[in-house]
C-alpha cells in the first residue's frame, strides 16, 4: 500500500490506483471532463491537472493518469494549479462558448466570457474522447472515433456517415459531458410497443415489489444486443452494472429454468389482465398518444415511472383539461356485462392526482358511482370539493380533432342531454378481465369457470375461497374483481384455509367411493382404463379388480362400465338412483 | 295425445356442472316447468345405458344426461365416456321400440344457467309433441 500527501493530509492507496481515484476516495475535489470510473483514463480535457511533487521536483500532472506512488506530494488547490486550470478551461470556452458545464466551471474560476477568439459558437465536443471510449470498450460496437489531426480533428463514425455498426444504444450521448451528441430516431423504438416501458436496461419492474430487484431487458441490454447481433463473437459488451454492483449480484448467464415443487395446497391468485379498449372503435384508443387507459395513467404517475411522476402529455406539456371516462368495456352489451368493480374508485383517485399535481380541469363522465368500501364515499366527496367536473351518463366518444384536442362527447343524464368537452388528456377507466391464459390454468387444476370468465368459487357465500377441487384456494382478482383490501383479505382467508389444511397433516376424503364385488368381478379389466386417477388395480393372483380408497374420487365411470355390474359406487349405488327415480316418477 | 299430457322427464346431472346450473337457475328465480325431475349423480359417466333403460321402464316420457362440457369434467375424462355412451344408446333405443329423441345428451356448466332452462324446456317441447312413453307399445 503506498502513502501519498494530498494537501497536507496523510492518504493510503490500494495497488493500480490513480492520484484521482485517491483523492476523490479521500474527498478532495478535483474537476473532471473526460474522466469516466468505468473507462481507461485518458487526459484529454486537462482539467484535473495537480502538482505533484516527487523528489523535490515539482510538476503539473493529470491526476486521472497519474499512478498514486509511495511518497509523493500533492497539491490540488496550489496557485499553480489555479492559474493552469483557468487557462485550461479559457481555451474549453472559447472553443465551446455556449456549453452550460463548461461555462460553469469556468465561472468557478473567475472566466465569464471566452479569452480567445470564438470559431464556431454552436461547437459543442471538447474532444474528451468519452463516447469513442465507450464505444470502444464497453459497447464494442467501435462506430465512433477521432479522425484528422491537429485542429481538424474530430469525432464521429467512419467517414461522419450513418453506419449499421451502430447498434442506437445511446451510450455515447449519456457520457458526452457537454451534450454534443443527439440521438436521431429512424425507426420507432425498441418500446414502441410500451411507450411508457423502462428508461433503461436494467430496472427495477416494480418499486413495491419484495425483494425489490431489478432485472435486465435483454432486448434493449448492449451486452445482449451486442452478443445476439453478433451470434456470440462479441459476448462481453458493456457490463457496467457488473462493475458498479457492490454486491457482485450481476450474473449475465442466469437463465430461466423450470422449478419443480410438490405441493399439498395450491393457492390460484392469478388476477387479471386489462381489456383492450381498442376492440370498441368510439374511443379512439390508439388514434392519439394522449388516450390512454388507467392502467397507463398509473405508470405516468407513479414516482419510479418515465416522467419521474408527473403527469404530462405526449409532447412533454402539462394537460389543461383531462376527461376521465368510466365503465369503458365494463357494464356493456358489446363488451363485458359485469362491473369491473375497482375502476370506480382508481378512477377517483387518479382525477385527485391529477388535480394534486397539475393545475388541470378534470371531467369525469360516470354512470353510477360505485364508492362502495369503507371510507369511500368520503373520499368521492373530498374529489368532488377538490373541483372535478361529475357529468352522470357513459362517456360515448372520443374523437381526435384537427389540432391534436380530444373531444369528449357524451350524455348528461342529469341534464338530459348531451354535452361534450374539448381535453388535452382522455384516461379510459377500462374493464379488467380474467387472463387470456386462464382456461389453461382452469385445466390445470380442474377449476370451473363464472359467465364472466374469473375462476369459480365452490359456494358464492358460504365457500369464497375454496374450489371444488380439493385442496386447491383462489385469492384476490382471480376469482373476481377486486380492491386491494379485499384482495388482501380473500387471500388471507385463502393462506388459512391452506394452512388449516396442511396442520391437519391428514385430509379427509369423501365417503363416496367404488367398491368391486369381488364374488361378481370376472376380471374382465374393463374398468382398469376408465379410471381418470388409475384407482383400480388388476390383482392376478385373485383376478379381480381392486379400488384404491385413497385414490377413488367417486365418479363412478367405472361403475356404469362394469358388465358384471361388480362394482358399485357408495352412496350412489344403482339400487339407491333407481330408488329416486321410481320415486319421483311416482309423484307426478 | 291430449292436450294436457304432463311429459314425465328425468333429468341426470353431474355435481358439478349441470347440478350447479340447476341450483342457480331455481336460485335465480328462473321460470321453469315442473316436468324435469333431477337426479344427482357425481359425474355424467356414472350413467349407464342400463340405468336409462330403467328410467324409461319405470315410466318416464323422457330422460336427460347432463354432464360438464367436454374438458370441464370435475374428473377430467368422466364425460368422455359419456359422449360416447348415450349417443350409442340412441343408436339401440329403437330396438326397444323407444324414439331416441326421447333421449338427449348436453352439455350444460354450472355457469350456465339460462342455458339450463333452454335446454329443459326445449326437450320438454320435444317430449310434449312426441306424447306419452306407452308402456309395451313399439313407436
Ligand atoms: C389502473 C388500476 C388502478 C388501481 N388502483 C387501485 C388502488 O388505488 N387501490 C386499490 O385498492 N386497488 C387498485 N386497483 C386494483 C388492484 O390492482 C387489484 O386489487 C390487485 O392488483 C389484485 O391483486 P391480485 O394479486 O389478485 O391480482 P394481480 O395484481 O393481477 O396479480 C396476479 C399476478 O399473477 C401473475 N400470474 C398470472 N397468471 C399467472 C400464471 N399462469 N402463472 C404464474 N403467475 C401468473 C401475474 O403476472 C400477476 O403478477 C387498481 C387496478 C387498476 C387496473
Ligand atoms: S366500478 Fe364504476 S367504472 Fe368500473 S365498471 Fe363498475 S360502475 Fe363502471
Ligand atoms: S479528467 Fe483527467 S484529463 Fe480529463
Ligand atoms: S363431473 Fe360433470 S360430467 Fe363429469
Amino acid at each position: 500500500m503506498a502513502t501519498l500527501i494530498i494537501d497536507g493530509q496523510e492518504v493510503h492507496a490500494e495497488e493500480g490506483q490513480t492520484v484521482l481515484e485517491v483523492a476523490r476516495a479521500n474527498g478532495f475535489e478535483i474537476p473532471t471532463l473526460c474522466y469516466h470510473p468505468q473507462l481507461e483514463p485518458y487526459g484529454a480535457c486537462r482539467l484535473c491537472i495537480v502538482e505533484v511533487i516527487r523528489r523535490g521536483r515539482s510538476r503539473l500532472e493529470t491526476s486521472c493518469t497519474y499512478p498514486a506512488r509511495d511518497g509523493l506530494v500533492i497539491k490540488t488547490k496550489s496557485p499553480p494549479v489555479i492559474e493552469a486550470r483557468a487557462v485550461i478551461l479559457g481555451l474549453l470556452l472559447s472553443r465551446c462558448p455556449n456549453v452550460p458545464v463548461i461555462q460553469e466551471l469556468a465561472l468557478e474560476y473567475g472566466i465569464t466570457e471566452p479569452p480567445f477568439p470564438v470559431e464556431d459558437p454552436e461547437e459543442k465536443c471538447i474532444l474528451c474522447g468519452l463516447c469513442v471510449r465507450t464505444c470502444h470498450e464497453l459497447v464494442k460496437a467501435d462506430v465512433l472515433n477521432f479522425s484528422q489531426r491537429g485542429i481538424e480533428r474530430r469525432v464521429g463514425p467512419p467517414f461522419l456517415e450513418k453506419t449499421r455498426q451502430c447498434i442506437g444504444c445511446g451510450a455515447c450521448t449519456i457520457v458526452c459531458p457537454t451534450g454534443a451528441i443527439e440521438i436521431v430516431l429512424e425507426q420507432a423504438g425498441i418500446y414502441k410497443e410500451k411507450p411508457l416501458g423502462p428508461t433503461a436496461a436494467i430496472w427495477v419492474p416494480s418499486l413495491q415489489a419484495v425483494p425489490r430487484v431489478p432485472v435486465i431487458d435483454t432486448d434493449a441490454c448492449i451486452r445482449f444486443r451486442q452478443n445476439d447481433r453478433t451470434e456470440g463473437e462479441i459476448a462481453d459488451a458493456c457490463g457496467v452494472c457488473q462493475m458498479v454492483c457492490e454486491a457482485g449480484a450481476i450474473n449475465f448467464d442466469q437463465q430461466d429454468e423450470v422449478v419443480e415443487v410438490d405441493v399439498g395446497t395450491v393457492i390460484v391468485a392469478t388476477g387479471f389482465q386489462m381489456w383492450d379498449p381498442a376492440q370498441l372503435s368510439q374511443y379512439s384508443y390508439g388514434k392519439s398518444p394522449n388516450i390512454i387507459t388507467g392502467m397507463e395513467f398509473e405508470h405516468l404517475s407513479n414516482a419510479g415511472g418515465i416522467t419521474s411522476g408527473e403527469i404530462l402529455l405526449a409532447d412533454g406539456r402539462k394537460p389543461e383539461q383531462v376527461a376521465i371516462i368510466h365503465c369503458v368495456g365494463s357494464r356493456d352489451h358489446n363488451a363485458h356485462e359485469y362491473c369491473s368493480r375497482i375502476c370506480c374508485m382508481y378512477s377517483l383517485k387518479q382525477a385527485h392526482l391529477v388535480r394534486d399535481k397539475t393545475d388541470a380541469a378534470v371531467y369525469e363522465f360516470y354512470m353510477d358511482m360505485r364508492a362502495f368500501g369503507k371510507g369511500y364515499e368520503e373520499f368521492y366527496e373530498r374529489v368532488q370539493e377538490e373541483g372535478v367536473v361529475m357529468i352522470r351518463g357513459r362517456g360515448a366518444e372520443v374523437e381526435v380533432l384537427p389540432d391534436g384536442k380530444l373531444r369528449v362527447k357524451g350524455e348528461d343524464a342529469n341534464l338530459g342531454r348531451l354535452v361534450y368537452v374539448d381535453v388535452d388528456m382522455v384516461v379510459l377507466s377500462t374493464a379488467i378481465e380474467a387472463p387470456h391464459d386462464a382456461n389453461q390454468v382452469a385445466a390445470l387444476f380442474g377449476l370451473s369457470r363464472s359467465v364472466d370468465g374469473f375462476f369459480a368459487e365452490a359456494h358464492p357465500k358460504m365457500r369464497p375461497v375454496e374450489t371444488n377441487t380439493g385442496g386447491v384456494f383462489l385469492a384476490g382478482a382471480a376469482q373476481a374483481p377486486k380492491d386491494v383490501p379485499d384482495t388482501v383479505a380473500h387471500a388471507g382467508a385463502a393462506a388459512s384455509m391452506a394452512l388449516a389444511l396442511m396442520d391437519q397433516g391428514e385430509v379427509t376424503i369423501s365417503p363416496a367411493v367404488a367398491v368391486v364385488d369381488e364374488e361378481l368381478c370376472s376380471g374382465c379389466k374393463t374398468c382398469i382404463s376408465l379410471c381418470p386417477y388409475t384407482a383400480i388395480s388388476f390383482i392376478e393372483e385373485d383376478n379381480v379388480a381392486r379400488v384404491n380408497e385413497a385414490l377413488c374420487k367417486g365418479c363412478g365411470t367405472c361403475v356404469a362400465a362394469c358388465p358384471a355390474g361388480a362394482i358399485e359406487a357408495l352412496h350412489f349405488t344403482d339400487e339407491q338412483i333407481v330408488a329416486q327415480i321410481e320415486g319421483v316418477l311416482a309423484w307426478v | 295425445m291430449g292436450v294436457d299430457f304432463e311429459p314425465r322427464i328425468v333429468a341426470f346431472m353431474c355435481n358439478w356442472c349441470t347440478y350447479a346450473a340447476a341450483d342457480t337457475a331455481g336460485v335465480s328465480r328462473m321460470q321453469q316447468p315442473p316436468n324435469v325431475l333431477p337426479i344427482r349423480v357425481m359425474c355424467s359417466g356414472r350413467v349407464s345405458p342400463e340405468m336409462v333403460l330403467r328410467t324409461f321402464r319405470a315410466g318416464a316420457d323422457g330422460v336427460l344426461v347432463m354432464g360438464c362440457h367436454i374438458g370441464d369434467c370435475h374428473y377430467n375424462s368422466g364425460n368422455h365416456r359419456t359422449a360416447k355412451r348415450i349417443p350409442l344408446l340412441r343408436n339401440l333405443l329403437s330396438y326397444a321400440g323407444i324414439n331416441p329423441d326421447r333421449l338427449r345428451l348436453a352439455w350444460v356448466s354450472s355457469a350456465e344457467a339460462p342455458r339450463f332452462v333452454e335446454v329443459t324446456n326445449e326437450f320438454i317441447k320435444t317430449i310434449r309433441a312426441l306424447g306419452p312413453l306407452s308402456q309395451g307399445v313399439t313407436e
